[in-house]
């Protein structure tokens, strides 16, 4: 087990290193130059050579990466170009809304997605199931801006329920930083409900097909038990397993939804910075989220051998 | 009154096109503590009017009809609630597939001691220890290990043991097994056979064996029950059967039979005998005998009008228009 741990682990390092030189290069290539950005209209051709020596774009390609991802091990992203403040300050800075963001989408994906998929599954072809999955086929193809504009129409600004947009940090309080989480995330949780839903939905229908469930209710158990204790453990692994590929989609809608309700966290930075080229940013960003990504669905792998023991590494 | 009556039980399944007649009019009782074998072919509506007693049908299942009373209540006609505090406790079963009967994610302790727990009032604590007495009882060494390993840490026989360990957790009056050796080893059949017979004698339940295996039959049973075709054709005590069947049904089944010896005392290998022909479509409506298409005595009366089961012979009941009858109705 802790063998297969460190084993994964060591793993995640080239996966870590191919996004590091994907990212670095790629902004390397785009089109657009930040010195030119910097200086203004104003500037002269002088004045932007002078900006591209002092940053350091003037030199080669392997130098700066080497440059750069030695900095990045020792937990220094450089200096935006921007606002000329460490890349790591701006980061921890803007974790906070988008990690309670996540968390928040994600307690109330799992909460509505599950009853519904189990529910769906449970009343095949029933018009419950048939009204679930339409909510699911709708979560899918309705843009999230368009479910997170409508939402704020609504619930904050008809009826004032909610905050329009904004943050409040944790420290002023929880039911501050709830309420304005709940719309934002509400709206992101939408395409992980739908995901999440048919999924549950899907696994749970073979598995009321397998004989233990017979056995289950040959015991004398009474369905909402058959349903949530002996199929619902057994539907787990499909499920937290989807639940580990969905935070790429939570990542890439944090990045709108923010930018919708005027979150300060790293989906806004992101945007923020690709507007501006601001390319030290961009770089610590993206391979921040890969790394979160992978980390995540290692705890994902290691999670299945607690919830079936048939599997152990 | 028996502790089962089934009476003109009648379970039809809507297909697209068709109404399927798994079970046509089948009556029967098993008396407490008594062992009924059920025997037939594959799709004779056996399993179907096992999973029927329990009220574990699948739904929508099309019409059930006639009674099931079980203690003199009609099974049939008992509200969700009520049939489940029977399931476990008055009424278990034990499945055919020890392989996939277990839930993988739960001990074998959890699952015998969740019927336990269902049933009666248990603490976590008490179901563990009775649990792992459960265990003791079915014959699987080193109970307090085994109680805290899951299904597939244990082997064939061993889950089939665990099976009937859950089955008997709470004493049910009437045990209905549907095919409980067929997905194992000779030997662990055997073994299992006689562990049920064993427990039968120690916890006192009536047990419905559903087989196909006429040697489980002579081994196990007081009293068998032939069907063919969602009806019942035959019924006798086990050594009347065996000795004199009297439909032409039963004595195909029991040609089929291997006899010990039997190709090696005459010079020419004997083959085996089989039943021609195939159990009838249950979703067109049935003329006549069910068996006539494939009775090697079937005259023309069979295909006209269905023989009603009579008997034959005291306490031997069959349904043939030819089969001899050796007393006036009984």
């Amino acid at each position: 087990m802790s063998a297969y741990i460190l084993r994964r682990i060591l793993s995640t390092v080239p996966v870590v290193l191919f996004v590091m030189i994907f990212v670095f290069s790629l902004l390397y290539l785009a089109p657009g130059d930040p010195a030119a950005i910097l200086a203004g209209d104003q500037a002269t051709q002088e004045d932007i050579e002078n900006i591209r020596t002092q940053l350091g774009l003037d030199r080669s390609f392997p130098v700066r990466f080497v440059e750069w991802a030695g900095g990045v091990f020792q937990g220094d992203f450089g200096t935006s170009i921007f606002t000329r403040e460490p890349v790591s300050t701006m980061i921890l800075q803007r974790v906070e809304p988008t990690v309670s963001l996540m968390i928040v989408t994600l307690i109330i994906a799992l909460a509505i997605a599950i009853p519904m998929g189990v529910a769906a599954a449970w009343k095949r072809g029933s018009l419950l199931d048939r009204f679930i999955m339409l909510f699911a086929v709708l979560g899918f193809s309705v843009p999230v801006f368009v479910v997170g504009y409508v939402l704020a129409w609504t619930l904050a600004l008809k009826l004032g329920w909610l905050p329009v947009q904004g943050y409040t940090p944790i420290a002023e309080g929880i039911w501050p930083w709830l309420r304005s989480l709940i719309l934002p995330a509400a709206t992101l949780s939408g395409v992980y409900i739908a995901l999440i839903a048919r999924i549950t939905r899907a696994t749970m229908l073979e598995i009321l097909q397998q004989d233990y469930i017979r056995t289950a209710r040959a015991k004398g158990a009474a369905g909402h038990t058959v349903l949530f204790i002996h199929a619902l453990r057994n539907a787990m692994v499909p499920i937290v397993t989807v639940v580990g590929l969905g935070i790429a989609l939570m990542i890439s809608g944090a990045v709108v939804i923010e930018t919708v309700f005027a979150l300060p966290g790293l989906g806004r930075l992101t945007v923020e910075s690709i507007l501006r080229r601001d390319y030290p940013v961009i770089q610590a960003v993206i391979l921040v989220f890969s790394f979160v990504y992978v980390i995540i669905n290692l705890l994902i792998d290691l999670s299945y051998t607690l919830i079936d023991p048939r599997i152990s590494y | 009154m028996a502790l089962l009556e089934v009476r003109d039980l009648q379970i039809h399944f809507r297909t697209a096109t068709a109404v399927n007649r798994a079970v046509d009019g089948l009556s029967f009782d098993i008396e407490a503590g008594e062992a009924l074998a059920v025997v037939g072919e594959s799709g004779c509506g056996k399993s179907v009017t096992s999973m029927s007693i329990l009220g574990l049908l699948p739904t929508p299942p099309g019409k059930v009809a006639g009674q099931i009373n079980f203690r003199g209540r009609n099974l049939l006609e008992a509200s969700e609630r009520q049939m489940r505090k029977l399931r476990g406790a008055e009424i278990s079963m034990i499945f055919q597939e020890p392989m996939t009967s277990l839930n993988p994610v739960f001990t074998i302790g959890q699952q015998i001691g969740e019927s336990v727990r269902l049933h009666e009032n248990a603490s976590r604590a008490q179901a563990h220890d009775r649990a792992i007495e459960m265990l003791r009882l079915v014959g699987i060494p080193s109970p307090e290990r085994r109680v805290d390993e899951y299904p597939h840490q244990l082997s064939g026989g061993m889950r089939q043991r665990a099976m009937i360990a859950i089955a008997l957790a709470c004493n049910p009056a009437l045990l209905v097994a549907d095919e409980p050796t067929t997905a194992l080893d000779v030997t662990i059949q055997a073994q299992i056979l006689d562990l049920m017979q064993d427990l039968r004698s120690k916890v006192g339940s009536a047990v419905m064996l559903i087989t196909h295996d006429l040697g489980v039959v002579a081994e196990f049973a007081e009293r068998v029950l032939v069907m063919y075709a969602g009806r019942k054709v035959e019924e006798a005590k086990v050594g009347d059967l065996f000795r004199t069947p009297r439909h032409p049904y039963t004595q195909g089944l029991l040609n089929a039979v291997p006899k010990l010896g039997s190709s090696l005392t005459t010079a020419e290998p004997v083959r085996l005998a089989e039943i021609p022909g195939r159990v009838p479509d249950l979703s067109k409506p049935l003329s006549g005998c069910a068996f006539a298409d494939r009775c090697p005595r079937a005259q023309e009366v069979c295909r006209r009008i269905d023989p009603a089961l009579e008997a034959k012979a005291p306490g031997h009941f069959a349904a043939c228009h030819f089969s001899p009858r050796e007393v006036s109705a009984a």
